[in-house]
């Protein structure tokens, strides 16, 4: 009876599993986890800068200041997770000994190693970690992700990148189902796939982790979308604390966070319900301004981090 | 291994009426496809729940694990906090799992002010074994049960205290994780994870005793 075990692969996916139907909101400050909290968010992404601000500001984006993100695991009751750069162990261990209670090995941030990720297996706290397409998605669930978010493209308020990837892992999980047991391996050799993931895939029609939406997600709408195509949750990065940029007055400003962050929340639950999407997607202001995917440089997009 | 697995109720000879058990999923958020899977492997037509209307001609409710303070803002935000209430007045068979426990709870340590539902007369403290580094699963002994059950404790409340006919169906450290009273239960673990019905073969089989209480289901001796 007393053999209790912590940081199992069930306690970590397990947990992940408690996210779906959710959003997992990115917070820069306690007021704004506060916000997000009392909006209905699952979990908050504690952060120093948004993508969107990253983008603008430059420089080595890294893992936030401990006291940054300790202000908000105190802040809030919900999860909260932070990000590490990928590669970065010692970022994930100074995460993990503060008490996050996910880790996110985020091509947001400056790479730190450009050929290795994390080994996440030896840590207690479960990891989530981006994907393009399903190579890179077995990959990351091989070297321990407990979830996987699409990558998008963090930071420009433009869901298309987003949907590219959903797309992309999504059809080759069906494609993959569809398959023939032995043609599994060369599926496995082009796509630099672990090949017992691969035949997971075939045999469950999923991936053995929960699999959310990130990068780019601004409106109720865009959510609702990325439900529709079949993933478990969404991440809103920069989307609802960069909208409503034309507000000055702080107390209105946080109330239309407020009313974006709720509708987003709502927007999850009732994706498949067109008149409760109509209702919830009226009276939120100006959504964040967004950037064109063909306006950005190659340097300067974040989804091609990651190996 | 679902045979005999009833708490409180062992008859296997019921067990047919299982077929005719409607039970509903609250679909709002958190892991409620896992329980779905599990309710109709134990043989139950399952309902997903989002809206107070989804409740008609359900014998019982699963409140799943997810956010506790995301279930409850959904759940009152669409009226369905005062229908679930009204649900398990009329009889209706309610379980609460993790953060459905909470949910379920009448009094919360430490968030007073956290709407509820206060259907059994139980104390909670959240996430009162630790952060999500904190979590584990272990074997816990059951009331009634041979073999032990291996729960999933995620980020799970603690019950601090149980009121006067609360029947404790297992323990983990001393602390009581899976209550019962009348038509109500409460576990804090996730019985939906790790693939052993045995907790959703139980808990059909209580609707399945609802609805023959009801006259819903023709008795099938």
């Amino acid at each position: 009876m007393n053999d209790t075990t912590i940081g199992s692969t069930q306690v970590k996916t397990g947990f992940a599993e408690m996210f779906k139907g959710g959003v997992i909101m990115d917070v820069v400050t306690p007021d704004q986890a506060r916000i997000a909290q009392d909006a209905g968010a699952t979990a908050v992404m504690a952060l120093e800068r948004v993508p969107a601000d990253i983008r603008v500001q430059g420089g080595v984006a890294r893992m936030s200041d401990p006291d940054m993100v300790q202000g908000i695991v105190e802040a809030v009751s919900i999860p909260v997770m932070a990000k590490c750069r990928i590669g970065h162990v010692v970022e994930a261990q100074i995460l993990q000994a503060l008490g996050v209670d996910f880790i996110d090995e985020s091509e947001v941030l400056t790479p730190a190693d450009e050929a290795f990720h994390i080994d996440k297996h030896a840590f207690t706290v479960p990891f989530v970690c981006g994907a393009t397409e399903i190579g890179e998605a077995l990959r990351r669930i091989g070297e321990g992700a407990a979830m996987i978010r699409t990558k998008g493209e963090a930071g420009t308020g433009n869901v298309v990148e987003a949907v590219r990837h959903a797309r992309s892992v999504l059809g080759s999980i069906r494609a993959l189902q569809a398959m023939r047991r032995e043609e599994l391996m060369t599926f496995a050799k082009q796509h630099g796939a672990p090949f017992d993931l691969v035949v997971y895939v075939h045999e469950h029609g999923r991936l053995p982790v929960v699999n959310f939406a990130a990068g780019g997600v601004a409106t109720p709408a865009d959510a609702a979308l990325m439900m529709h195509l079949g993933l478990d949750g969404v991440f809103v990065g920069s989307g609802i604390f960069k909208a409503a940029a034309g507000i000055t007055d702080p107390t209105e400003r946080d109330r239309a966070f407020a009313r974006r962050a709720e509708a987003i929340v709502k927007a999850v639950t009732h994706y498949d319900d067109p008149d409760e999407l109509a209702a919830i997607s009226r009276g939120l202001g100006e959504a964040m301004v967004g950037i064109n995917i063909d306006d950005l440089a190659e340097d300067q997009l974040l989804a091609t981090r990651g190996w | 291994m679902n045979d005999n697995s009833s708490v409180g109720s062992g008859d296997p000879g019921r067990v047919r009426d299982r077929a005719f058990v409607r039970i509903g999923v609250l679909a709002l958020q958190g892991a409620f496809r896992e329980h779905r899977a599990a309710l109709e492997r134990s043989g139950a037509v399952v309902v997903e729940v989002r809206r107070p209307e989804h409740l008609v001609g359900l014998e019982g409710l699963v409140i799943p694990g997810g956010e506790s303070s995301t279930i409850v803002k959904l759940m009152r935000s669409y009226g369905l906090d005062s229908a679930i209430t009204a649900f398990a007045a009329a009889g209706g068979a309610v379980w609460g799992t993790c953060a459905g426990a909470i949910v379920v709870a009448t009094h919360i340590d430490a968030f007073p002010d956290q709407p509820r539902l206060g259907l059994i007369d139980v104390a909670v403290a959240r996430n009162a074994y630790g952060r999500q580094v904190a979590s584990f699963e272990a074997a816990v002994a059951v009331v009634g049960w041979d073999q032990p059950f291996r729960a999933v404790f995620i980020r799970a409340p603690r019950i601090t205290s149980i009121g006067p006919g609360v029947e404790v169906l297992a323990r983990h450290a001393g602390d009581p994780v899976a209550v019962t009273s009348g038509t109500i239960t409460a576990t804090v673990f996730h019985p939906e994870l790790g693939g052993d019905d045995r907790w959703h073969a139980a808990f059909v089989q209580r609707c399945a005793d609802v609805a023959q209480a009801r006259g819903s289901v023709a008795p099938s001796t």
